[in-house]
């Protein structure tokens, strides 16, 4: 199909490959992308926030080009059972700043933008293309790719591997292995249209200012799960993820979660009268530092979800890939301008860089944290949300109940229903998964 | 609880934007005569409900729906029970907002 040969070549248009691709074509190095959708992403979901420092670093001006929906001034955590919610709002003017720190975005219309901007700086970018294979030579070095388009090969001196979740070449080449299903969560999600005006009355904003919820508790009914709820221009995003061993096990759908997520008397208000014009479903990985595989290698390197390179407690992703895919490019083109050969020694020099970047960093802090979460799915997600929200109902309830018995009767009901011993290992559990 | 009658996922899927592969599913599953727990697990698992069972107790797939999440690749590659691909390029869900 393609005659000439490539420095390097990128699978994938997500967040990771688009940065990766960007960096070496920046660099001078001639490279090709290759994107399975119709155009990049088409196939891509996300929540979305988008981190403004990782992007600055790879775009400096994007506030001005690309398409960003609202700046964040707002993040609430709330914890609901079946009926309430105890939530924590923090707002801040600061963030109302002249280059704001988060933004709401569109992930299927950012990456289109992003794109363009991989393809001014001078890589070459074929959609509708998907790889089918990684080419290897008899030295069983990656030496290259096969796609779908007709049979024939295109070769490079490196691959790098920005597929996804999801990402079948690394794992049928035996790069790395299949993701499981305690490694990741499912999430559907969808796009709810309301006039912008209403937004703004429902979420308390002004202007392009914006808010994000993040919800625990009743609505992933013991599993591993979570919710949220972001405002756009003129959409609100709408999601719950769960993991997919959880969904194995208890036969719970995703649209049932999903459904019943909606109808909650919290969230019901914040969509009521919405245009739905989108269903979307996309895995998280949710594995941690533990389950990051071998990041490199003869010919190859992987960068982004591929490499589970997401941070499931602060709910980042992208900004790891991008970070990754950045990393990734600058040292492959580091051992390029040595002209030196893309051996797993050499291309070492990724995960080196990797390690001290925040995205290792901020992994292996809470490397203990999914097993946690998924191992006492119940207490954390059903068992202290029911508690927690009758606590504060009984605290906040007059009802001539003097104050010390209804703390008494709160205390008992904690008690009751984790005993001394498995409130107190809980408590140690958590602090010693979150140090 | 099981599948609430409430949600018709058809309903939601027609939202989306897709181009069908007509005649070239990206996703198979292997003849069985009875299904495994795998298998039986995709009936609620699967955000599309690509996964029936038809009238001799058996799992089939239709892929016209699907999203491409990799659920039921996560959880039935492993024993054989499907197979699993992406889309030939261009084709399958086209996500307009992601
Ligand atoms: C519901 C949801 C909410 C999220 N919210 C947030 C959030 O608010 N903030 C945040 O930072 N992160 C969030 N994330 C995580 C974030 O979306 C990911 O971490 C990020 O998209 C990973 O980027 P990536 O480039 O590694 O992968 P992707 O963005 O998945 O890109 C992979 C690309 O590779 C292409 N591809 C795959 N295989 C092939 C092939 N064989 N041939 C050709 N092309 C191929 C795909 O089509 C795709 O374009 C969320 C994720 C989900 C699912
Ligand atoms: S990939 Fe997802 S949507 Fe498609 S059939 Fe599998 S589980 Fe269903």
């Amino acid at each position: 199909m393609i005659e000439e040969r490539f420095d390097a070549i990128v699978v994938g248009a997500g967040m990771a490959g688009n940065a990766a691709a960007l960096t070496m074509a920046k660099r001078g190095m001639k490279v090709l992308q290759l994107e399975r959708g119709e155009y990049p992403g088409s196939k891509n979901v996300q929540g979305a926030i988008l981190y403004a420092d990782m992007m600055e670093k790879l775009v400096p001006e994007f506030r001005e080009e690309a398409p960003l929906e609202r700046h964040l001034v707002e993040q609430r955590f709330w914890m609901m059972d079946d009926r309430s919610h105890v939530g924590m709002h923090y707002r801040s003017d600061d963030f109302n700043e002249e280059r704001p720190n988060r933004y709401t975005i569109i992930r299927a219309q950012f990456d289109k933008w992003f794109s363009s901007k991989v393809r001014e700086a001078g890589a070459t970018v074929l959609c509708e293309t998907t790889v089918t294979e990684l080419v290897r030579d008899d030295r069983e070095r990656i030496v290259g790719v096969r796609t779908d388009r007709r049979d024939g090969e295109i070769r490079a001196d490196v691959v790098v591997l920005a597929e996804g979740v999801n990402g079948l070449l690394g794992t049928r080449a035996g790069l790395r292995s299949r993701p499981k299903p305690d490694n990741v969560a499912l999430a559907v999600k969808e796009m709810h249209f309301l006039p912008r005006e209403t937004i703004e009355a429902r979420f308390n904003l002004k202007g392009d200012e914006g808010v994000v919820i993040e919800a625990a508790g009743t609505i992933s009914r013991g599993m591993t799960g979570m919710g949220f709820i972001y405002a756009n221009k003129e959409c609100i995003s709408l999601g719950i993820g769960c993991l997919v061993a959880d969904f194995q096990r208890t036969a719970q759908t995703p649209y049932g979660m999903l459904d019943h997520f909606k109808q909650h008397p919290s969230v019901a208000p914040l969509i009521a009268g919405s245009e739905v014009k989108e269903y979307a479903a996309h895995l998280i990985p949710e594995g941690g530092y533990k389950a990051i595989p071998q990041l490199y290698g003869e010919g190859w390197v992987v960068v982004g979800d591929a490499a589970q390179l997401n941070n499931a407690i602060h709910r980042e992703g992208s900004n790891l890939a991008m970070t990754s895919g950045r990393i990734a490019a600058e040292a492959i083109a580091k051992v390029k301008s040595r002209r030196e050969p893309m051996t797993a020694t050499n291309l070492s020099l990724y995960k080196k860089m990797l390690d001290e970047s925040f995205v290792i960093k901020d992994l292996k802090k809470y490397k203990d944290m999914p097993m946690l979460m998924h191992t006492y799915s119940q207490n954390f997600f059903l068992t202290y949300p029911q508690l927690i929200s009758k606590a504060l109902q009984n605290f906040v309830r007059v009802d001539g109940t003097p104050k010390v018995e209804k703390e008494k009767a709160t205390l008992k009901s904690f008690v009751k229903a984790r005993s001394w011993t498995g409130l107190f290992a809980d408590a140690c559990r958590f602090t010693r998964a979150w140090r | 609880m099981n599948v609430e009658p409430t949600v018709r996922v058809e309903d939601k899927l027609y939202y989306n934007r897709y181009l069908v592969d007509v005649g070239r599913p990206h996703v198979t599953v292997r003849a069985h005569t009875t299904p495994s727990p795998q298998l039986l697990a995709l009936l609620n698992a699967c955000p599309a409900r690509c996964y029936e069972l038809n009238d001799n107790g058996q799992v089939e797939v239709t892929v016209d729906g699907c999203i491409e999440c990799g659920t039921c690749r996560v959880i039935a590659e492993p024993t054989g029970d499907i197979k699993w691909s992406y889309p030939r390029g261009g084709y399958g869900v086209l996500f307009k907002f992601g």
